[in-house]
């Protein structure tokens, strides 16, 4: 006998997770709408569209957080370069919101204005049935997903690995932002694709299609929530971490690394390009600099200061890092990039192990306290006592000094 | 899906030879879901009751040849010591066999059949050749059960490992390994806490879980303490028969314990070979072993 895939796949978040994500399901998809939309702006619970625009950026970047997670704290591989995937969805989904606009921009042409300003006579071919919304969806996941294969397929079979696949993967978003950078490419120069218009024919301003965009993109981090939680308590996971481990000796026992990085990289990419998509008409932008290098460092930054290898710490660093910088960028700009660097220095020394690790470390030390018999023997395996009473069997720390 | 679809067509590709044979398999693997049945590299042919068989083998780094036309054979079924002193070619020749290194010249066979120099690592872990390195290499934040369940003898392709999980047989197999191996009670714990004797002998589990067909054992007692020697002798004894040996050990007491063939191995190549008995005698083993 064996257990069935759904029951696994129920299994997989345990129960404390599940109760997490109903509470944050009712929060995002009916707390949320209501007091945009129902409640008056007089009342002390209205949320305002700025701050409802707010929160859906952020759990856009806590979507890419998660996926970054899964590819640095679960198989080892710190990428330099997921802006690029990030950014790649949200020009896919962009493009078809530039052709929703219809003869109603400010030339009133047929072409989307950047191509008419740049004196464009028609569409270049790659950018054919962009005005479709399902090719526009097929595209989002496509495009990053086939860029990070076929970069994937080459990086992991020369056995690019640690340091050098991160400097690449930076050279790789960079190259890619001077590329869309020139207005000869088709891509709106440094301008990129603004001044949204509709989704389907609807108006993108609009209260009902602010809280969609906002409920889209917590439905979105939860089924990655999901998903992740299965891929990294399945036997898929665990060869995955066997092989950040010792990957020479997982391929004498009989696995190919190179189709499980591939997977978990092309699946990260994917994630990345979806949460890109539901970013671009709630931010109403996308230029190249989404694919500046620091962007993509920032990503591995969130991760870093909630906890590598945890998922739930990638949410709550995505969540901690943005929070403060929307307060800083709002009171004293110029501080934001010391102050960034200032917690990556900080969480580096300090909190090796992030926001969780540091939640577990406390727990494991009140254990200690209210049960000071049992200290000797849970000295040695505190955290990983700890850490399966809190997050299941299958959670895979990262203890200190781990591959970066 | 287009990348599912892609790495599809990825790991066909990377197990070409065995394609065919997957495809008629499909069926039954979709309804079974079973592990019984391997994708392999052809099958042993031990019909000439070898099982492995080195002919003429070279390997150079930068000039310096590890290995210098080593010829050597192994019976199916056979329990064989390799002995020698250091930087006599034992290491490169367990790489040579197991995929890791590729000679310069000569021929390495897997029974009659399959030519070990054209297969990849896991290819040549799939035809039935489990390897336990010098070092205890066993995958550390896992508990020692999982080590176990990730050895374990199965279809162990991408997309396959994705939905897998454990039978009740599997779990009673990992029991039974794990009973054999003594980590019964320490099932658990994350094995990077084992000691080092409980390491080798968790990654001696782990080759068991394979089932190969033919074991290298590369030092498996160094670290262990007398009684865990001991035990490992009377372990490894037990498998021979069923199972083809090849232990690489420097400690004599375990090499005579263990009671079979013998081989020298000096500057790359076959010094001397017999029972342990006429080896120790031999005046050319004596010289390399007490120098010149």
């Amino acid at each position: 006998m064996r257990t069935p895939f759904t029951v696994r796949l129920l299994r997989s978040t345990p129960k404390s997770g599940w109760l997490a994500i109903a509470v944050f399901a009712a929060i995002t998809l009916i707390g949320v709408p209501l007091a945009h939309l129902a409640l008056p702006e007089s009342s002390p619970l209205h949320l305002s569209a700025y701050t409802v625009g707010l929160l859906g950026k952020i759990l856009c970047y806590m979507v890419v957080a998660v996926a970054m997670d899964l590819i640095w704290g679960y198989a080892g591989i710190l990428s330099l370069g997921h802006g690029l995937f990030f950014a790649l969805g949200g020009y896919a989904f962009g493009m078809y919101l530039m052709r929703q606009i219809g003869r109603d921009g400010s030339y009133g042409a047929e072409l989307p204005d950047f191509m008419v300003f740049l004196d464009w006579k028609e569409l270049p071919w790659y950018w054919a049935g962009s005005d479709s919304f399902l090719w526009a969806l097929f595209l989002v996941v496509a495009l990053p997903g086939v860029v990070a294969f076929v970069f994937g397929w080459f990086a992991f079979r020369s056995r690019i690995k640690g340091v050098y696949f991160s400097i690449i993967t930076q050279a790789l978003t960079y190259a890619a932002m001077l590329l869309f950078f020139r207005n000869e490419t088709g891509f709106g120069g440094n301008n990129g694709f603004t001044d949204f218009k509709r989704i389907l024919g609807h108006d993108i301003t609009s209260p009902e299609m602010r809280v969609t965009l906002f409920a889209l993109s917590a439905a979105l981090l939860i089924a990655c929530l999901v998903l992740g939680r299965y891929l990294v308590s399945s036997r898929f996971g665990r060869v995955l971490a066997a092989i950040r481990d010792a990957e020479s000796r997982v391929m004498f026992i009989g696995y190919n690394p190179l189709h499980y990085k591939l997977f978990m990289w092309t699946l990260s990419a994917m994630l990345c390009g979806l949460a890109g998509a539901l970013y671009v008409p709630q931010v109403g932008i996308i230029n190249p600099s989404e694919m500046s290098p620091a962007n993509s460092i920032e990503i591995a930054v969130w991760v870093a200061v909630g906890g590598r290898g945890t998922l739930i710490g990638a949410v709550l660093g995505a969540g901690i890092v943005n929070l403060a910088k929307s307060f800083f960028t709002v009171t004293v700009p110029e501080y934001w990039p010391f102050f960034l660097g200032f917690l990556f220095i900080a969480v580096t020394l300090y909190l090796p192990d992030g926001v969780v690790g540091l939640w577990r470390k406390l727990r494991a030390r009140r254990a200690l306290a209210a049960a000071p018999d049992a200290a000797e023997s849970s000295v040695a395996g505190s955290s990983s006592a700890a850490e399966k009473a809190d997050a299941g069997p299958a959670n895979v720390t990262v203890p200190k000094g781990a591959t970066a | 899906m287009i990348n599912l679809s892609q790495l599809d067509r990825a790991e066909s590709a990377a197990v070409a030879q065995a394609a065919l044979l997957a495809n008629e398999q499909r069926e039954q693997w979709e309804s079974e879901a079973t592990t019984s049945h391997l994708v392999r590299s052809g099958e042993l042919d031990l019909s000439h009751n070898v099982i492995l068989y080195l002919d003429d083998i070279t390997v150079s780094f930068d000039g310096f040849r590890a290995l210098n036309k080593l010829s050597l054979t192994i019976d199916a079924g056979e329990l064989r010591c390799i002995i020698g002193p250091n930087g006599a070619g034992k290491t490169t020749m367990m790489d040579v066999i197991t995929g890791k290194t590729r000679p310069d010249s000569g021929k390495a066979f897997f029974g009659q059949t399959i030519d070990l120099t054209r297969l990849t690592e896991p290819e040549i872990a799939h035809a039935g050749i489990g390897r336990k390195f010098q070092k205890p290499t066993i995958f550390e934040r896992l508990s020692a059960f999982e080590n176990l369940e990730l050895a374990m003898k199965a279809d162990k392709r991408a997309r396959r490992t994705l939905f897998a999980s454990l039978f009740d047989e599997d779990r009673d197999r990992i029991a039974g390994v794990l009973k054999q191996i003594r980590l019964a009670h320490e099932a658990d714990r994350p094995a990077g806490l084992l000691s080092h004797g409980q390491k080798q002998w968790l990654e001696i589990g782990m080759l068991l879980m394979q089932e190969p067909r033919l074991l290298l054992l590369d030092e498996p007692v160094a670290g262990m303490t007398d009684d865990e020697t001991e035990r490992t002798a009377e372990l490894f004894v037990s498998l021979a028969g069923k199972h083809s040996l090849m232990v690489v050990e420097h400690d004599m007491a375990f090499v005579e314990a263990l009671g079979g063939k013998v081989t020298v191995l000096c500057e790359g190549s076959v010094l001397a070979e017999g029972d342990l008995a006429s080896v120790q005698a031999d005046p050319r083993v004596i010289e390399v072993y007490l120098g010149r």
